[in-house]
């Protein structure tokens, strides 16, 4: 009286049908995409600064997205001229114009390597894998320049030795006590690169399999 | 073909994990708060400090911890101190002053600033005043309840009225009656505060000209005023205002209706008596003279009749006001008088609008009106007149009930029980009675009294005034505080009661809030969450005078700069922590200097002063707020200026200098 089962995922043996086959290495690179341009809507990086006089602390965002540097810049440029260190905009100018692009750019990459089932396109997700350590080695390249490039002519500059703010966790600054968090664009882009990835290697799999009865390579 | 399945699931579980933590990210860092121990027993501190199960009640009941907020703000007058006070309430905490009517050096008012035009705004006659006599502020209100946006406030003194925008807590307008010379039947307003209500005093010719006193009854006038307010401008509007003209009895204290008597406003009146002073030619002082009849006359105002004949063109202009005569109001069904009980002083509408309670004063009864036999008694048009031509109906057809309080009844508050409180001032004492239908049962009955310490004027209950009373507390503002605190001088603090006035138990005084400041006259009010103020200024350059966006204001540490041309200098300044831009201005003796400063910061109370010394500039400039100031340079010498607001920790080392070379 049962209904035989559907055929894709209970389906024995090493036969995929066209949907798994579609589910194992196209969605990835199509999931990958959509995480990509979805995490330039959101913050891939916080930083909030919290003293006895600010009870709600200060907070600035990094987006990669056309928002670009949010939250109390200009009172934590203000705080940070005592010290002597540089406004934050000055940060990481060329980077900051190239991200919402390369972003873009790798979304397409993803969007491609979905769409063309070849096994040139797993190369398209190195970028991805990439992508996000090097956001994160560039946050830390800049936090290192800000901190170790204080203004010697700054009111406190006794009282405040050149230090290098955390990329994630807790440090301490005088009497602010700093947070550092990944924001969830941040999340969406290691997400997308552990898709890539997973996709470029099902992908070759599946390709390298295919080709093997045909006596190919 | 499973396995790879599984992998897939794995990967998805992978990033849903990642997006958990990103969610959570946030929240890493929590700080651990340690709540240090009093190192006593509360029943040893009860024992130690000697207190009694009542005081810890009240204790309990008005303690606002340390960095929390009170749930009701109360907005006095501070009588001849010409401010307005907030008070946080239960606490009793004074958390403002509002520089109103009288020069204020901490808000930067009128020293230079904007507020040196608010206050130009009440000149005299062009005659500067710079001080008022506070008495009755009023909330503006949607409906019959205080909506929270602005605050009326009058000068008895002057006959004036200010208005107060509760964005920014600030002053912006101050408006002379030009009818008139001293006021008192204001600040009351209708219930979408379409009008200000404000009225003489002391009757005067119209516009205060000078008339001999033998000629009292037939120079000397009363006057009703309508201040037209623009909610949308902020703003009374004189010119779309108007008043009504009156015999002159002297009106004391207003109300004005809602829902039944909407289009009505009420005002009381003593010296009926027409009578006038003069002790050293031998009448009697007015104590006396004005004391004479039995009954005085409750003055009933159809506004909204009023209006229509405006636009009829039915007014005359005096004095560049709009006035309707008083042959008008008598006989287009205008004004109607109403005996009432002798030199009484509150006048008091209930929630719904159906009463108006009239405090005795010299008679030991509130007298109750039915707004309904009122309009009953104007339909039947079967009425007497006073010599004016004024109708008088007949007190027994409008008059519902009477009830006996107590000595000295002055004025009304309501709850939300169905309870009225007035205050006694002989009796030194507060009423609690209960209204009648269809607000109880058993109504028109004294329920209870309390004394209070010493001498009670008005008093406030929460909301107590609107359509919607709150109930809860009453505060009550006595005039005399005698012993209740140390002996500071002949001069004594004016002494602010906290009541509790809960439902089903009797009234307890819970706090005696010394005033040192002022007298607080009348007070309202208002729930704090209907207050809905600023943190800042919405945004960088903010002119608090016109509550938009000064064009010309600097916002920018780059705009800072000084431009000359000619005899004028013109200087564009920033202040930030911690530095005023420029901070050298050097000009010639006999220089005009316009000067523009903002406060560029935006974080929640990064207020910077600006003083400079000599020049007699002193302005206060809250996040964003612009000011512009301009002053003929005519004494030479070197000048530091500074910021007088302690703002950081390099405040001291926020100044400039200000040279003016000899010529």
């Amino acid at each position: 009286m049962k209904a035989p089962a559907a055929p894709t995922a209970t389906l024995p043996g090493r036969q995929a049908s066209g949907l798994s086959r579609w589910l194992n290495d196209r969605l990835p690179f199509g999931l990958a995409a959509v995480a990509l341009l979805a995490s330039l809507l959101l913050p891939y990086w916080s930083m909030t600064l919290r003293a006895p006089q600010y009870p709600g602390g200060l907070r600035i965002a990094i987006y990669l997205g056309p928002q670009g540097l949010v939250g109390d810049v200009a009172e934590v440029n203000g705080l940070n001229h005592y010290i002597g260190m540089m406004p934050l905009e000055d940060a990481a100018r060329l980077e900051r114009a190239v991200a919402p692009y390369g972003v873009a750019a790798l979304a397409l990459a993803a969007a491609m390597a979905a769409l063309i089932r070849r096994r040139w396109t797993t190369v398209l997700s190195l970028g991805i894998v990439a992508f996000p350590v090097i956001f994160l080695a560039d946050l830390a390249y800049w936090l290192w320049y800000y901190g170790n490039h204080l203004d010697p002519t700054a009111p406190l500059r006794g009282a405040i030795r050149p230090f290098t703010p955390p990329v994630l966790g807790v440090g301490r600054v005088g009497q602010f006590v700093v947070v550092a968090d990944f924001g969830p664009g941040l999340y969406l882009a290691f997400t997308a690169a552990l898709l890539a990835a997973a996709g470029a290697v099902l992908r070759w799999r599946a390709l390298s399999q295919a080709r093997k009865p045909a006596g190919g390579l | 073909m499973p396995k790879q399945l599984r992998l897939s699931r794995r990967m998805f579980l992978g990033a849903a994990a990642g997006l958990a933590a990103a969610v959570s990210g946030c929240s890493l860092f929590r700080r651990e708060e340690q709540v240090p121990s009093l190192g006593a027993t509360p029943d040893e501190i009860i024992r130690r400090r000697q207190l009694t199960p009542n005081d810890v009640t009240a204790a309990l009941m008005t303690y606002v911890p340390a960095g929390k907020y009170d749930d009701y703000l109360m907005f006095a007058s501070d009588g001849h101190g010409g401010q307005v006070l907030v008070f946080g309430l239960p606490s009793m905490r004074l958390l403002r002053v509002i520089s109103v009517f009288t020069p204020e050096p901490w808000q930067g008012y009128g020293y230079g600033g904007h507020g040196d035009e608010v206050l130009k705004g009440g000149y005299f006659r062009g005659r500067p005043i710079l001080w008022g006599d506070t008495h009755h502020p009023a909330l503006s209100e949607t409906n019959g309840e205080y909506d929270g946006q602005f605050l009326f406030i009058n000068d008895k003194a002057n006959g004036r009225i200010a208005v107060i925008d509760l964005r920014d807590f600030e002053t912006k307008q101050i408006v002379k009656n030009p009818l008139l010379v001293s006021e008192h039947g204001g600040c009351f307003v209708t219930p979408n505060t379409e009008y200000v209500l404000e009225a003489d005093q002391y009757s005067t010719p119209l516009g205060g000209a000078y008339a001999p006193l033998s000629e009292y009854k037939q120079k000397y006038r009363g006057v009703l005023t309508f201040w037209k307010f623009d909610r949308q401008k902020g703003r009374i509007i004189p010119e779309q205002s108007f008043a009504i003209e009156t015999p002159p009895y002297w009106h004391d204290l207003a109300d004005a209706g809602r829902g039944d008597s909407d289009g009505w406003a009420f005002w009381n009146s003593i010296n009926t008596e027409l009578a006038v002073p003069g002790i050293l030619e031998g009448r009697p002082p007015m104590e006396i003279a004005a004391s004479q009849r039995d009954m005085d006359y409750l003055h009933v105002v159809n506004w909204r009749k009023a209006e229509e004949v405006i636009k009829a063109g039915k007014f005359e202009v005096v004095e560049g006001f709009k006035l309707i005569p008083m042959q008008v109001a008598a006989y287009e069904g205008i004004l109607y008088l109403i005996p009432e009980p002798k030199s009484p002083h509150g006048v008091d509408v209930t929630p719904r609008g159906d009463y108006i309670v009239v405090a005795g004063k010299l008679y030991p009864h509130v007298t109750v009106y039915s707004f309904e036999k009122i309009q009953q008694a104007i339909a039947r048009g079967r009425f007497d007149r006073d010599e004016y031509g004024v109708p008088i109906l007949p007190f027994d057809q409008c008059v519902e009930t009477q009830v006996e309080l107590g000595l000295g009844p002055l004025h009304t508050q309501f709850d939300d029980q169905g309870f009225a409180y007035t205050s006694l001032f002989l009796d030194s004492a507060v009423a609690r009675w209960s209204l009648g239908r269809p607000y109880r049962e058993d109504g028109w009955k004294l329920v209870e009294k309390l004394p209070v310490q010493y001498n009670i004027g008005h008093l406030a209950a929460v909301e107590g005034d609107t359509a919607k009373p709150a109930g809860t507390f009453l505060v009550v503002l006595n005039k005399w505080s005698v012993d209740r605190f140390p002996s500071l001088g002949p001069l004594l603090p004016q002494n602010a009661q906290l009541i509790a006035i809960e439902a089903g138990k009797p009234m307890v005084v819970l706090y005696d809030a010394p005033v040192g400041l002022g007298e607080p006259h009348y007070a309202q009010i208002i729930k704090r969450e209907r207050i809905k103020a600023w943190e800042v200024y919405p945004e960088v350059g903010w002119d608090p005078a016109t509550q938009q966006v000064d064009p010309n204001a600097p916002k920018r540490l780059a705009d800072a700069r000084i431009e000359r041309r000619g005899r004028t200098v013109e200087i564009w300044g920033t202040l930030m922590r911690s530095n005023i831009r420029p901070d050298v201005v050097e000009v010639q003796q006999g220089d005009e200097v316009i000067w523009h400063l903002t406060n560029i910061e935006r974080a929640r109370d990064a207020t910077h002063g600006f003083a400079l010394g000599g020049y007699n500039i002193n302005l206060s400039l809250e996040p964003g707020e612009t000011e512009t100031f301009r002053f003929v340079a005519d004494m030479p010498g070197t000048f530091p200026f500074y910021c007088t607001e302690f703002c950081s920790a390099l405040h001291l080392e926020m100044m400039g200098y200000f040279l003016v070379k000899p010529a």
